[in-house]
């Protein structure tokens, strides 16, 4: 018996075990990582089985996580970085699109940034400011970087694993609001290609398409469309960037019709690229312009009206009822 | 001379001074090749200042004046330990054996680093100021790790030492005691800013703050630049941990080509350093105590003209590179849109679309 049932946050801490007993290179650091576990015990203990050079508890400073990596890395290390929240990786990121994301390029090819950048992402924990941000189109921006999100336990245990065993550097998004959610992992059987998408439920009139906590809402909306007799594509991203787009385009030639569901705010983002790429790849079969449900162009609201301000079942399924009534 | 705490093994006029800390270990032949160091990166600076005059350069960073501090950091150096540059350490690169035409790829325009970091465990230049120190300091912790005996020696400046890198670089290398030494060549300008803007005390005195020892070191005086910072490599091996050497100098030059220096500083000023120059306190010090002769500086000088004119025959012979070469090493494997912008510009490029 192969499968586990287990919370997304033990299978991530499975998943960094197993890659730190498969290669002595993987070494852990962050900030209250090691005696506590992380604030989200994604590394519970960790430390007292790999030691204190493996699973590094560091000073408070996200750029010097980061610019400290990049030399373990240029050393044939494998670091995991973990930012504590998605709000604390901006101090971090002239080093990420600086050095992490140029370097392999600098050199010609000789270095190999070998590094994972863990990121609790999105809202829907009720926290305070800093807290609930959605960064991933900034690195999905960035030439050179890798970002990836699980939806599920079974692709957090397996995905981080890829992620590590990656030659690139990559941003991994972890949608912290699904932590402590169940689900069946297959220790036995990997996840997909790292960077393909996944169609998580079959349908023929809307292609939902979106990654992280999206994909329990999209799912949820699809139920509910059900009931109504609209039978709604769902897709997991997975991979941000780069996006598998034959997953989607095949979808939308089907449907005729898009949605793009994410948390952070509309403008440039990654439902923009979505829509502007189906919308060339596949202008002849679209029914209805792409549509995107997402979080709105203010800096992340308070968490008390948090819910009003992410996507929500609601808000796809009024989406849906856009693009089924559009009349070209 | 200028400050009470400065190592200073060898006066401006090439006499000898005693340290309580530090002892000259360099033989006459030593002094003698470090001598010939300094005058052909001399001469490559120059070199490379006509060329990018004559527009063959895009930039160019000159290193004048900073040419003892580089050669005494850079030639007590054991081959084994790892260096992180900026992009003015021509002095280091030429120590670590890169290719000096290799040098100028980056000032060209035809590369954004120009030598395979590994071979000459010589890293890319870094040019936004102070990234590369906590890149040395995560380097340092590797080689903790790995139990070697080998040091790392990162290079920024008195501009640098305001940033936030360099100083979570000090928290981190002494919290966790790594191998790494500090080197600021404090030159007293970052572009038009003086150092007094970057810090109220001197800059030395700032790693006792941060738990490891600091030394201001004569940056014109090469013997002295040689010994502090070969105990401090040594000490960083043996497992004490860092320490941070400030050597204090002044960038004769220009910031880069680009740079204007009589807009901000006095004339006074800069022959009051003229004084102090690193190449002809050695001059001094070989004639008077090794009775070097003048035939010898005259073999130097012609080596030099020698290896100017060889330097820029190689940077005259680089070409463009392929445009489609910016595809390569974006990242390890391949990738969609990589191959995406490839494809489009391979078309373009057999289309014969051109620049205008």
């Amino acid at each position: 018996m192969t499968t586990t049932t287990m919370t997304m946050a033990k299978a991530l801490n499975e998943g960094l075990r197993r890659a730190m007993e498969r290669d002595p290179k993987v070494l852990l650091m962050g900030e209250d990582i090691g005696k506590l576990g992380g604030v989200f015990r994604i590394t519970d203990g960790l430390q007292k089985d790999f030691g204190q050079d493996r699973v590094v508890d560091t000073p408070l400073a996200e750029s010097a996580i980061v610019g400290t990596a990049v030399g373990l890395s240029i050393r044939g290390y494998r670091p995991v970085c973990e930012m504590q929240f998605d709000g604390f990786v901006f101090p971090a990121f002239d080093q990420i699109v600086s050095q992490v994301a140029k370097l392999h390029k600098r050199s010609d090819g000789v270095y190999r940034m070998s590094m994972v950048i863990r990121l609790p992402f999105q809202g829907g924990i009720g926290a305070i400011e800093h807290h609930s941000e959605s960064p991933e189109a900034y690195f999905a921006h960035t030439p050179g970087l890798r970002v990836v999100s699980p939806s599920t336990p079974h692709d957090a245990y397996w995905m981080i694993q890829q992620s590590i065993d990656s030659d690139d550097p990559i941003i991994f998004c972890e949608p912290k609001s699904r932590y402590w959610e169940k689900g069946e992992v297959d220790v036995a059987s990997p996840s997909r290609d790292l960077y393909s998408a996944q169609v998580r439920r079959a349908g023929t009139d809307v292609t939902v398409v979106g990654y992280g906590s999206s994909v329990k809402t999209m799912l949820r909306a699809a139920d509910a469309a059900a009931l109504e007799g609209t039978s709604l594509e769902v897709i997991d991203l997975r991979s941000i960037a780069p996006i598998d787009f034959p997953v989607v385009t095949s979808s939308v030639e089907k449907t005729g019709r898009l949605i793009v569901v994410q948390d952070a705010p509309r403008t440039a983002s990654i439902s923009s690229e979505i829509v502007a790429e189906v919308t060339q790849r596949c202008f002849y079969s679209l029914r209805a312009p792409g549509l995107r449900v997402t979080g709105y162009h203010v800096p992340y609201p308070v968490a008390r009206i948090e819910e009003e301000y992410r996507p929500t079942a609601d808000r796809i399924l009024d989406a849906v009822d856009q693009v089924m009534g559009f009349e070209s | 001379m200028i400050d009470d705490e400065l190592v200073q093994l060898l006066t401006p006029e090439g006499e000898r001074v005693s340290h309580p800390d530090y002892t000259s270990t360099l033989t006459g032949d030593q002094i003698l090749s470090m001598y010939r160091d300094m005058v052909i990166v001399r001469r490559l600076c120059n070199e490379s200042t006509s060329l990018q005059r004559q527009g063959q350069l895009a930039l160019w960073a000159p290193i004048q004046g900073q040419e003892g501090a580089q050669i005494g950091a850079g030639r007590a150096l054991a081959p084994m330990d790892f260096t992180f540059p900026t992009y003015r350490e021509h002095g280091i690169s030429w120590c670590r054996g890169v290719p000096p035409e290799d040098v100028l790829r980056l000032f060209r325009a035809v590369s954004n680093g120009g030598w395979d970091p590994q071979k000459y465990r010589h890293h890319v230049p870094t040019i936004v100021l102070g990234n590369q120190v906590l890149n040395a300091v995560g380097y340092a912790m590797g080689v903790q790790r790995d139990g070697a005996d080998e040091a790392v020696l990162t290079f920024f400046g008195d501009g640098a030492s305001s940033q936030g890198d360099v100083l979570e670089a000090f928290v981190w290398a002494s919290s966790f005691n790594v191998p790494v030494v500090f080197f600021c060549q404090n030159n007293q300008f970052g572009i038009s800013t003086p150092a007094t803007t970057q810090s109220k005390v001197p800059l030395y005195r700032r790693a006792r703050g941060f738990g490891f020892p600091g030394v201001r070191v004569d940056g014109n005086d090469l013997l002295a630049c040689y010994e502090v910072t070969r105990a401090a490599l040594e000490n960083a091996r043996a497992g004490g941990g860092p320490t941070m050497i400030e050597a204090y100098t002044y960038r004769m030059g220009a910031h880069t080509t680009s740079d204007d220096p009589t807009r901000y500083r006095v004339d006074a000023e800069v022959e009051v350093w003229k004084h102090r120059d690193p190449i002809e306190r050695i001059k001094a010090l070989l004639v008077r105590e090794y009775q070097t002769k003048p035939a010898v500086f005259d073999q130097v000088a012609q080596e030099a003209e020698a290896f100017a004119r060889k330097l820029r025959d190689d940077v005259l012979a680089m070409g463009r590179p392929d445009p489609l070469s910016m595809f390569d090493h974006v990242y390890t494997d391949e990738h969609p849109l990589v191959q995406e912008g490839r494809r489009e510009m391979s078309a373009l490029l057999a289309a014969g679309v051109g620049h205008a």
